[in-house]
């Protein structure tokens, strides 16, 4: 296994080397990061000054939900955020030469980079997460702490899976890269709030289409041990993994079909 | 040896293009880039695949790398479907395509090197032997350090060749190695390119608009216009049949400015006053010697040099022949 993967090892070391050799650039684009993260979390803070209960959350679990929301998006976009640079690649032919090696293009592509500089916006997530979770008057078992632990993680997944198919649809638009952020990057706005705020279509869209509730949402409900808006089985709320794989199922075939299409065979 | 090291039938691809045409239609044509091409290359061999521009070569490289589909026909390479074994096959070639990069641009040489043996999974104990023959043979040496898109473009070709061939690549495809490179980087180039050859046996793909590097590098010529094979031979042999003239450039010591006519050659130009004189001719018309000698009679010849007839007007030259063969009416 650690062979199989020293190729990327080695690449994503590289990029990691040629980021921080300019460290003061390096320092400010990671405190643009961090100022990006508190911005976000201010806007939550205004509503809640102004409204003590929004969606049927107070302040502590809204900031629950934002946290969670934003671990996992902000770790996905470390990982995977760069696969927007997709229409770029194919423009300046760096996917061909991604073809010419021998390692799987998708791989390759998201061990192109790796935007150290979003680890400032991980950070702000996880103590905003830190602060908010003593806040919230949580009744522990075993099993919310299995969910407290796993969120996060199936949360990067989903985002990352949606980057996924959001540059699998660049190589149909090339230059389609506004309409596509709206789901990744609009999806992460939307997990951070509670979905019972939105209405119904946006609600399902949110939730069934670019499965965003279940990063943030539907585990604080379970933790919460809130009824959640009517139509809202308690049980979704354990679903993250499921929605993680569906949106990876989903966004492979894309990838695969998409690079078919670059190289021919789908036109 | 037995089997070619590609072998390409009746390879045919189009593209659709797309025209406006009013305000929302848009008219849907078909383009073969590459139509209906077929050839054999045996391993060991130096190919010249040359061509104007838009005539297929590039289409043709992609197909045979597993970058694009053919639409129609086959392509091996190595032995493998270059699509559906495009990871295989990545490991046996190396492919270095002269305008578009394939090095880490923020990555100096030496960390782009390391990278490369990683992807390639190179041995720990002996891809640096092969490194360090690259650099010493390329000269890389003082700018290893050096982030790529600060090297000059020669270097950057020198870098990219090395980095195509690290993994010592039973064949080696270069498209348009030495475009833009100045005199003495073509030259350092070709010689490294002929002893690597020599010294690895590895097949060489190449091609050119330079017909310097066809002479110099390779020993059969496939000449492709408008995605179709127009020759397939030697380089003597294709200058014969085009009858594309050779042009002698004749400087004498005194200035004559007129040297009258030369039997075979036709006088394209005087120059300087009489100085410099060219003349076209064709092999079997006239030799060099012949010119030189009636030339000599009439004036001190003080240097001489022969250009070469360049690649497009070959082209053109077989395009028309090719024409007026098939049809006589379209002769000009």
């Amino acid at each position: 296994m650690g062979e199989r993967l020293r190729p990327y090892r080695v690449l994503v070391g590289s990029r990691m080397r040629s980021q921080t050799t300019y460290r003061r650039s390096f320092v400010s684009d990671l405190l643009g990061s961090v100022a990006i993260g508190l911005m976000e979390f201010a806007e939550v803070y205004v509503v809640f000054a102004n409204v003590d209960v929004l969606g049927d959350l107070d302040f502590a679990a809204a900031a629950l939900v934002f946290a969670l929301a934003n671990v996992g998006f902000s770790m996905a976009d470390l990982l995977v955020g760069h696969a927007d640079n997709l229409p770029v690649y194919l423009r300046e032919g760096t996917l061909d030469a991604f073809l010419l090696r021998p390692l799987p293009v998708l791989a390759q592509l998201i061990t192109s980079d790796v935007s150290l500089r979003r680890l400032g916006r991980v950070a702000v997530s996880v103590v905003i997460l830190a602060v908010a979770l003593p806040l919230n008057d949580i009744e522990w078992t075993a099993a919310k702490v299995a969910l407290i632990a796993l969120t996060p993680l199936t949360a990067t997944a989903v985002f990352a899976g949606l980057f996924v198919c959001a540059a699998a649809v660049q190589f149909w638009l090339v230059e389609g890269s506004e309409f596509t952020s709206a789901f990744t990057y609009g999806g992460a706005y939307a997990s951070g709030y509670p979905a019972s705020i939105f209405s119904l279509p946006m609600r399902l869209l949110f939730t069934f289409v670019v499965p965003a509730a279940f990063t943030a949402y539907l585990p604080v409900l379970v933790l919460l041990d809130l009824p959640g808006p009517p139509g809202t089985p308690h049980w979704l709320g354990w679903c993250a993994p499921l929605a993680a794989v569906a949106v990876w199922a989903v966004a492979l075939l894309g990838w695969r079909a998409g690079l078919r299409h670059y190289t021919g065979t789908g036109s | 040896m037995t089997e070619p090291i590609i072998q390409v039938r009746d390879l045919r691809r189009e593209f659709v293009v797309r025209t406006p045409a009013g305000r929302l239609r848009r008219t849907r044509t078909v383009v073969a880039a590459v139509d209906g091409l077929s050839f054999d290359l045996a391993e060991g061999a130096a190919v010249g695949y040359i061509g104007a521009n838009g005539a297929g070569k590039s289409t043709t490289i992609k197909m045979l790398t597993g970058i694009l589909v053919p639409t129609a026909g086959t392509v091996r390479t190595c032995g493998l479907d270059p699509v559906r074994q495009r990871r295989e096959l990545a490991r046996q070639i190396g492919v270095v395509f002269g305008q578009r990069s394939q090095l880490w641009w923020d990555l100096p040489l030496a960390e782009s090197f390391r990278a490369l043996a990683a992807i390639h999974r190179l041995p720990e104990a002996s891809w640096p032997v092969r490194r360090d023959e690259l650099v010493d043979r390329l000269d890389l040496g003082e700018f290893l350090a050096t982030p790529v898109r600060q090297l000059s473009l020669g270097q950057r070709i020198r870098g990219e060749i090395a980095a195509a061939l690290l993994h010592s690549p039973r064949l080696l495809i270069l498209d348009e190695p030495t475009i833009g490179l100045d005199v003495l980087s073509k030259e350092r180039l070709r010689v490294f390119l002929a002893e690597q050859r020599a010294l690895h046996g590895t097949t060489l793909l190449l091609t050119t608009h330079d017909m310097d590097d066809v002479q110099r590098l390779t020993d059969r010529v496939l000449v492709v216009d408008h995605g179709r094979l127009v020759y397939d031979g030697t380089l003597p042999g294709l200058t014969t049949q085009v009858g594309a003239e050779r042009v002698m450039v004749v400087d004498l010591v005194e200035p004559v400015p007129d040297l009258g006519t030369v039997d075979g050659a036709r006088r394209v130009a005087v120059e300087s006053d009489g100085l410099r004189h060219r003349f076209a001719f064709t092999p079997e018309r006239t030799t060099a010697g012949a010119i030189l000698e009636a030339v000599g009679r009439r004036g001190q010849v003080r240097d001489l040099a022969i250009e070469e007839p360049d690649i497009e007007d070959v082209v053109r030259r077989l395009y028309l022949a090719q024409i007026r063969g098939d049809d006589p009416a379209a002769a000009p």
